[in-house]
């Protein structure tokens, strides 16, 4: 039965069912058992499953670390990190362990482990409660990376997260959290790589995840074109071929995302562009970025985030009709 | 093999003014009435800035905060302890040790604000701005107890974290650390029991945290938190012994009589009576009892006193406000590098509206 849930109410949902249906699923974190965690995602769940559910102390590279162990011994670890930016605290259990852990044994451990963490701005959060280091994540080998944007698509990728036999940094955009609510299936499972085509058009191609893809949808609308959205939803590994297909259409792309430009995934999109569709195109990749600075703190974040507006603007540059 | 027991330890607990108002005359620390009014009269003006904070947060003028209450003596009396020169490396949760510091009370609104002016430290202010992520600052105050040791310089470094932050990594390489390069840092911990929903015994097994300090190879001590003559006195005696390069971790026993920070809703984990029962036992009420029992606090003085923390308060918020219209957006590229880079500065004119992108 479908029921209609707001991103934060998707994600307690999806790990319930999980921790239903997997003994082997164990839920941790800070905060997490008996204040439910700082959003309310895993409220209650430790009433239903006071065995697998538990606080952690305030220590993301032994919540990160732990999991190596724990799924050494077939348990399915999915942690919570408090806040993204925190997971550089855990890090180097992450580049040097997690990730590697199955190439180093040649397939004999393996670590499927699902870290949720909350990212991203637009909620005038503290200091460092609004990075998004996708791109980081994504330059580790051996790493999946997903962000949803919406709850159903959060029910479906969490799902698929969880199960994966592979390592996963699964970011939440915190300024979706309650921001609407949706019908989500209660079984949905959405494969990890491929993505999803939002709207489809003929004149250019916008890509966008994240709570950016509602920026998108918003900017595209303003300018009128015909444009064909597209939400990555894995950020790796990437679904090139629904992008490069894309493009072989459009011939003309925008990539936005709220991380800083220099080194961000829309590089890599473009790269991949340009090697696969490079004699389809009509016009310059647009990127429509964060600016290469620490995310402000919040008074200067709102003209930090990219907005509908910029995005707009960088539409209007692809299109070559400003 | 032989067997033999090589190390013990003990950890010794200090209070220099109980519950019961009994003073422990021995360890008192010869302070002038106006010192002792000093100290609290800066409990006091950190209790009404988080007070009238809380207010600003819930009308929609500040961000997140996180108060003070109930913790006031451990900060005033350990930052009353430090010299001129000396630094404070803080948490977030520091403004009553910060203003005893000379922090003035618009730069904590205006950090509270969103704003970068309230990290803004001035050369020579000895303090370093507020710490977000848990446990990471002990390790800059131990860079800075080695960096004035290296320097010749007596100068300390006096650190602040709570419980929670001891389950961190950084602290633990903070400690040791400090004991190996022999720093001139001092360790404050503030086990205020909570860190947000979690209580000390989900954070660790040990009993005390002062114990940290053993397997690093320094000093640590307990003391009441919530006693500022007792708190006073530990931190001059560990920042004594860390002027001459032996490190001290102090744990100061408090409690958080408030919320975690004005995000977090303290009755989903905890009993209103656990709330109740820290009303009776708070450090300002303690003190005030202490110096009026003594003749040294009237009722006069007590309410110029209020009065003149009502009104500083205030022009600090008016301040703040003032400072708070006309912040410039631009600003954030300015303070990346030392000089702009070229692609910065090609983003910095798209910003402005110069050129596309
Ligand atoms: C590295 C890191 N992890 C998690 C958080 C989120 N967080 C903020 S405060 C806090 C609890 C800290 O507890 P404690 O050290 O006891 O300090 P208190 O809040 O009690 O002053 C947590 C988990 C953070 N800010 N930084
Ligand atoms: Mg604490």
């Amino acid at each position: 039965m479908a029921e209609q849930l707001r991103m934060v109410e998707a994600v307690r949902e999806t790990l319930r069912t999980e921790l239903g249906r997997d003994d082997d699923v164990v839920v941790y974190g800070e905060d997490v058992a008996r204040a439910g965690g700082v959003f309310r995602a895993t409220e209650g769940l430790v009433d239903d499953y006071p065995e697998r559910v538990f606080d952690a102390p305030v220590a993301e590279s032994g919540i990160v670390g732990i999991g190596v162990g724990l799924a050494a011994t077939g348990l399915r670890p999915v942690p919570e990190i408090q806040f993204q930016s925190f997971l550089y605290q855990g890090f180097h259990q992450l580049a040097q362990h997690v990730a590697r852990i199955r190439s180093r044994t040649r397939g004999t451990i393996t670590c499927p482990m699902t870290i949720r963490t909350p990212y991203g701005g637009g909620i005038h959060a503290l200091e460092l409660h609004s990075e998004s280091f996708e791109a980081g994540f994504s330059h580790v080998p051996g790493l999946k990376v997903v962000i949803p944007s919406s709850p159903a698509e959060t029910k479906g990728l969490l799902t698929a997260a969880v199960r994966d036999p592979d390592p996963v940094v699964f970011m939440e955009p915190t300024r979706l959290y309650r921001s609407f609510r949706e019908e989500v299936p209660e079984h949905h499972e959405i494969p990890l790589g491929e993505a999803r085509v939002v709207d489809s058009g003929d004149d250019v191609t916008v890509i966008a995840w994240g709570s950016m893809l509602r920026e998108a949808l918003e900017a595209v609308e303003d300018v009128g074109a015909s444009a064909e959205v597209i939400d990555p939803r894995t950020l790796s590994p990437l679904d090139t071929a629904t992008i490069v297909d894309s493009v072989k259409k459009t011939g003309r792309c925008v990539v936005v995302h709220e991380a800083p430009r220099t080194a961000g995934l829309a590089g890599e999109i473009t790269a991949r562009i340009n090697e696969e569709a490079f004699f389809y195109l009509e016009a310059p990749l647009e990127r429509v970025t964060g600016y290469d600075v620490p995310v402000p703190m919040f008074a200067r974040e709102d003209d930090y985030l990219p907005d509908s507006e910029r995005i707009a603007a960088g539409v209007h540059r692809a299109l070559d009709d400003g | 093999m032989p067997r033999e027991d090589i190390a013990q330890f003990t950890i010794r607990s200090v209070q220099v003014l109980s519950e019961e108002e009994d003073v422990d005359e021995e360890l008192v620390p010869s302070l002038t009435d106006d010192q002792l009014l000093a100290l609290y009269e800066q409990m006091k003006r950190s209790r009404r800035l988080d007070e009238r904070a809380i207010a600003l947060q819930r009308r929609g003028e500040l961000g997140t905060y996180a108060p003070a209450i109930g913790q006031e003596a451990a900060q005033v009396g350990s930052a009353f302890a430090m010299a001129d020169g000396d630094w404070i490396v803080p948490s977030f949760r520091e403004q009553s040790a910060l203003l005893a510091r000379g922090t003035p009370p618009h730069k904590i609104l205006w950090y509270a604000m969103g704003m970068e002016e309230g990290a803004e430290i001035p050369g020579g202010e000895g303090a370093f701005p507020p710490s977000i992520p848990v446990g990471t600052q002990p390790l800059h105050a131990v860079g800075i107890g080695w960096g004035e040791a290296l320097q010749g310089r007596s100068n300390v470094a006096v650190t602040y974290f709570g419980d929670g932050a001891t389950s961190e990594g950084d602290v633990y390489e903070a400690l040791n650390i400090a004991g190996v390069y022999d720093a001139q840092t001092v360790f404050v911990c503030q086990n205020n029991r909570y860190a947000i929903s979690t209580r000390l015994q989900n954070q660790t097994a040990a009993e005390t945290l002062a114990q940290k300090a053993v397997a690093a190879g320094i000093e640590g001590i307990r003391v009441d938190g919530n006693d500022v003559l007792g708190v006073y006195r530990v931190a001059r005696d560990a920042i004594e012994k860390a002027r001459n390069g032996t490190p001290v971790l102090i744990e100061a026993m408090t409690y958080r009589r408030s919320m975690h920070t004005t995000s977090d809703d303290p009755s989903v984990y905890r009993e209103a009576d656990e709330e109740v029962e820290w009303e009776a036992r708070d450090p300002i009420v303690r003190f005030q009892v202490y110096l009026e029992d003594r003749g040294i606090l009237d009722e006069e003085t007590k309410s110029e006193l209020d009065d003149r923390i009502e009104s500083e308060i205030a022009e600090a918020i008016d301040r703040a406000r003032e400072g708070g219209e006309d912040i410039d957006p631009a600003d954030m590229f300015r303070y990346t590098y030392d000089e702009m880079t070229p692609e910065l500065e090609r983003q910095f004119e798209a910003f402005e509206g110069d050129v596309d992108g």
